[in-house]
């Protein structure tokens, strides 16, 4: 077993892991921070999708002690400390994109990422930028236009016109 | 969005109607919300599953001797161990089709044959999720491999080797619907023009977001258990697994915690949730088990599979007089809880939307080395719209009219509802002509044209193809008196309670089971507007067999039109009650009174109102109610619907064929639905978009595929391909409301309408697409490799 150490939304942690415990694992089961959810076993889906030092991961591709000293920040560490959401979940709430939910964490985290990394994203940016994460009921359309909201590009993407004749 | 018919007064103001953002949404969207892997429980223990890796093989035998040398592994069991378990029990299937259906004995664990890549061939029980999964991966099984049979025409060809040899033939029945056949035979002679086309529906696999898991906890003292499933049917679970184990019903509550999406995959009674069961029983433990993606790709169900032939005999006109149709359905290895019946789902719908006079439908199923196919998206709808959907664009080039003038030719007409179909279903309402010439408006059917024939004149590389499906489905199963005439093992009703509790604040119970369609919100508003009180007053209970004993769960898009409906009727009925005793409180005739914003009050004379409140609290005291009243306010309706409710709409694909690589994109989609009155019209869009793009994925993406030798080669996210935002399209939505009258609030259902349009209107596109390059069919999915082979092969290449 191994000692890692790291900050996990804010707070040190410290835990016993095998080398091989995936960082999924470590959050899930070690922290019990079980929001991050496991929906492959090929880093395909994104539902595990975490930040590690600011930057989107998806927490299946790394192995705990990789996140030693690292600051690693889940779905459970982004609302404000009175339950605020984020912004970002806001809009997921507003934009109704999400049924299920269970690629919500993941996805989310992907966006806050996507969102600061790359200021002014339009439609095709958001969906290039997400194809990482995989959401099996809504078809994308109102993540798309929630994600274009909080990148405030002024398009919520609903009044696409048909790109017929643009492609030549 | 469309809103009800009837528009909210003043006074009163409707929720239902209107988008409402979703209560379930918060614990979603904060990482809260509890699904079945997150739980935990004191003392349990891990269940890993070795699955065989032959798709037919004799087991010789199970060492276990490795695994049990790791760290935390603590037994290995073949099946043949575990046998005693279930005894003579074995996994239910709940739909004999026919008498004479074939089904063999499916166990949760194969004893002696494995029959198909995936199938559970022994257990580890183990400490933790990682030495579960080492301990599975170190069992070693000896197999001697048999001869497997794959492809399902092979299955039923002369010679072919048998998935049960037992029963002599790979056939599990024949199902004919065949109301004249003479009638049939004299269109096909009479007609002046006959479709005649194959068409392949390939297997899918259904791919929820959140894997299946399961844990069953045992309760020592008094013989309980509580099984926690990350299933759609909590309630069928529950009397399936107390017949399956012989453990007394009454000792059994289900639990579906937050369930990650399902699709059809999760309606089903599996291996695990039995082996899981019955350990914690024999053990005293609780006993859990995570399905992998890799592991879902063969132990969850898999969804279509058919060999589809069809023919529509129509006249000069392109009127078409009847449809012939001979299907060949794979079962998989094992008849699973409705695999028989998705089928027939299908075998009252392909005369789609059309006035046809004359059916025949038969359907052969038969057993392959493969997962057994269940219910997925749709459920035989698909299949026969797409059938029917891509024939009538084969018939209106042969007419030589554009598709939306065969549609026209042969649409029921809106005078004709109830229609009674040549199948024999009475069709409720719809307006499929008006239907039509939106989705035509909205897409601009003139300019694409244009750009269209530009293109073809050009000679781009770039072609633009427009593809229509016109569908109607049958919903809001179902009629218990029709499943019966099915051979369908249960009823078709749904149960809810109205319970009003004495702060005025009311619990609603629905034996309906959500996993992402926003029951508590819809529910919630069905009841304020009704009781006039606000939607957040109403908490919505749910997937907990011990808070709500009777239900039948949520498949078939039936949650709104017979679950809601329920809870709709169980609401008057707490109003009926609560007029009794106002009435009596106002020293009133109930007939006298009106309810107006919340309170009883004599027709025209607010000043003397009873609040609802006031009756809530009054029922709770039992102070003064009518003499002979039972104290409180609460009701309970079983709604059994008199009728299937029938959802239609036409979708218009817009693709464009990069000609040289044969790579698709769908550049506009339109969809206009007739789902009857909507209760959230955003959750209806939802539901819209989601069922449009896993109906494309089968046009475009998805393939379970197997190799000849019965071993699969999707089995990840990697290989099987789910679509991802970047290869979506953006949808275009209108609506139209023909409310059904089956139901008092009108509604027909919306969760499978997307996926049942999509599909065809996406493959009608790629081959209009293609037509003036000599393509006449393309096979699913239409990847950029099956395109470009397609196009080189009608330009006289080789394939």
């Amino acid at each position: 077993m191994e000692s890692v150490t790291l900050a996990v939304n804010g707070a040190e942690r410290t835990i016993e892991v095998e080398p091989r415990t995936l960082l999924v694992h470590a959050l899930r089961d070690e922290l019990r921070l079980t929001g991050t959810n496991i929906g492959c076993d090929s880093s395909s889906c994104g539902a595990c999708t975490v930040l590690v030092d600011g930057q989107s991961a998806k927490s299946c591709t790394m192995f705990a002690v990789q996140a030693a000293g690292a600051d690693v920040t889940t779905i459970e560490g982004v609302a404000d400390p009175d339950g605020t959401m984020h912004p970002m979940q806001q809009a997921f709430h507003e934009h109704h994109a999400l049924q299920c939910g269970y690629c919500t964490p993941g996805m989310v985290m992907a966006a806050i990422s996507l969102v600061e990394e790359y200021p002014g994203l339009d439609d095709h940016g958001v969906r290039h930028g997400l194809e990482g994460n995989l959401c099996r009921c809504t078809g994308y359309q109102n993540i798309v236009n929630a994600v274009l909201a909080v990148a405030g590009s002024g398009s919520d993407g609903s009044d696409q016109t048909v790109p017929i004749g643009s492609g030549e | 969005m469309t809103m009800t018919d009837e528009p909210a007064t003043a006074e009163q103001v409707s929720h239902t109607g209107r988008p409402r953002l979703r209560r379930e949404d918060p614990a979603l969207l904060t990482g809260e919300a509890q699904f079945i892997d997150d739980m935990s429980l004191h003392g349990e223990i891990w269940v890993g599953i070795v699955r065989s890796t032959e798709a037919h093989a004799t087991i010789l035998g199970v060492d276990g001797s490795a695994a049990l040398e790791i760290d935390g592994v603590t037994e290995v069991l073949s099946g043949a161990d575990l046998a005693p378990l279930w005894g003579e029990g074995a996994l239910p299937c709940a739909w004999p089709v026919t008498d004479d259906m074939r089904n063999p004995a499916h166990l949760p664990v194969a004893v002696g044959v494995a029959k198909y890549v995936g199938d559970a061939v022994a257990v580890v029980l183990a400490e933790s999720r990682y030495a579960a999964a080492d301990g599975a991966a170190a069992v070693s099984v000896d197999y001697d491999p048999l001869p497997a049979v794959v492809d399902i025409e092979a299955a039923v060809a002369e010679g072919a080797p048998l998935v049960h040899e037992e029963l002599g033939t790979n056939e599990s029945y024949t199902w004919p619907l065949i109301p004249d056949p003479e009638a049939v035979d004299e269109a096909f002679a009479d007609a002046a023009h006959v479709v005649s086309e194959r068409y392949v529906q390939q297997r899918l696999i259904p791919a929820p977001m959140e894997p299946r898991g399961v844990i069953a906890a045992p309760g020592v003292a008094n013989g309980e258990l509580t099984l926690y499933s990350a299933t759609q049917i909590p309630h069928i679970l529950k009397v399936m697994t107390a017949v399956t184990l012989g453990i007394p019903e009454h000792k059994i509550r289900v639990v579906a915690p937050s369930v990650g999406g399902g699709f059809g995959c999760k309606l089903n009674v599996y291996a695990e949730e039995i082996l899981c069961c019955a350990l914690a029983m024999e053990r005293g433990v609780p006993v859990r088990w995570t399905e992998g993606r890799s592991e879902a790709a063969t132990a969850t169900i898999q969804g279509r599979g058919q060999v589809q032939h069809i023919e529509l005999a129509a006249d000069a006109d392109g009127k078409v007089q009847a449809v012939r149709v001979k299907l060949l359905a794979d079962m998989g290895a094992y008849l699973q809880l409705v695999t028989p019946g998705v089928p027939l789902l299908g075998g009252f719908l392909y005369h789609g939307c059309y006035d046809i006079a004359h059916y025949s439908f038969e359907c052969t199923s038969v057993f392959t080395n493969k997962t057994p196919t269940d219910a997925y998206r749709g459920a035989g709808r698909p299949e026969a719209t797409y059938a029917v959907e891509r024939a009538m664009d084969s018939l209106a080039v042969a007419v030589g009219v554009a598709p939306e003038e065969i549609r026209s030719r042969n649409f029921i007409a809106a005078d004709a509802f109830p229609y009674e179909s040549c199948a024999g279903l009475v069709f409720d309402s719809g307006d499929y002509q008006a239907v039509l010439d939106k989705a035509v408006e909205l897409a601009d059917l003139e300019t694409v044209r244009a750009e269209q024939a530009r293109r073809r004149t050009d000679g781009s590389n770039r072609q633009i193809g427009i593809g229509f499906s016109s569908y109607v489905e049958m919903c809001g199963l179902a009629p218990s008196r029709v499943l019966a005439s099915l051979n369908y093992g249960a009823g078709g009703w749904e149960a809810a309670t109205v319970r009003v509790l004495p702060t005025a604040k009311v619990q609603v119970i629905t034996g309906s089971t959500p996993h992402g369609q926003g029951h508590e919100t819809s529910w919630s508003m069905i009841v304020a507007d009704k009781l006039g009180i606000d939607p957040d007053d109403v908490e919505v209970l749910h997937s907990d067999t011990a808070i709500s004993p009777t239900g039948l769960d949520t498949y078939g898009s039936r949650s709104l039109s017979v679950g809601g409906t329920a809870v709709f009727m169980a609401t008057d009925k707490v109003l009926d009650k609560a007029r009794l005793i106002a009435a009596h409180q106002l020293e009133a005739n109930e007939d006298d009174l009106e309810y107006v914003d919340g309170a009883f009050q004599v027709k025209g004379t607010p000043a003397a109102a009873v609040p609802f409140a006031a009756i809530a609290f009054a029922a709770f005291t039992a102070h003064d109610l009518p003499d002979g009243m039972e104290p409180n306010l609460e009701a309970h309706v079983t709604y059994d619907p008199p009728n299937f409710t029938f959802p239609n709409g036409t979708h218009i694909a817009v693709v464009e064929v990069d000609t040289d690589t044969g790579d698709v994109a769908v550049v506009d989609y339109v969809a206009v639905d007739d789902c009857g009155n909507q209760v959230n019209p955003m959750i209806v869009e939802g539901q819209v978009h989601g069922g449009v793009l896993q109906g494309a994925a089968q046009a475009l993406y998805e393939d379970a595929v197997y190799n000849d030798d019965g071993q699969i080669v999707t089995v990840n996210l990697g290989d099987y391909l789910v679509p991802s935002a970047a290869e979506a399209p953006a949808y275009r939505l209108a609506g139209h409301v023909t409310p059904s009258p089956t139901n008092p609030m009108g509604v027909k259902g919306v969760g499978e309408a997307g996926t049942i349009a999509a599909t065809p209107a996406v493959i009608n596109a790629v081959v209009d697409a293609l037509r003036p390059a000599g393509v006449t069919d393309v096979t699913m999915p239409a990847s950029p490799q099956t395109v470009w082979r397609a196009i080189n092969e009608a330009r006289g290449g080789a394939s």
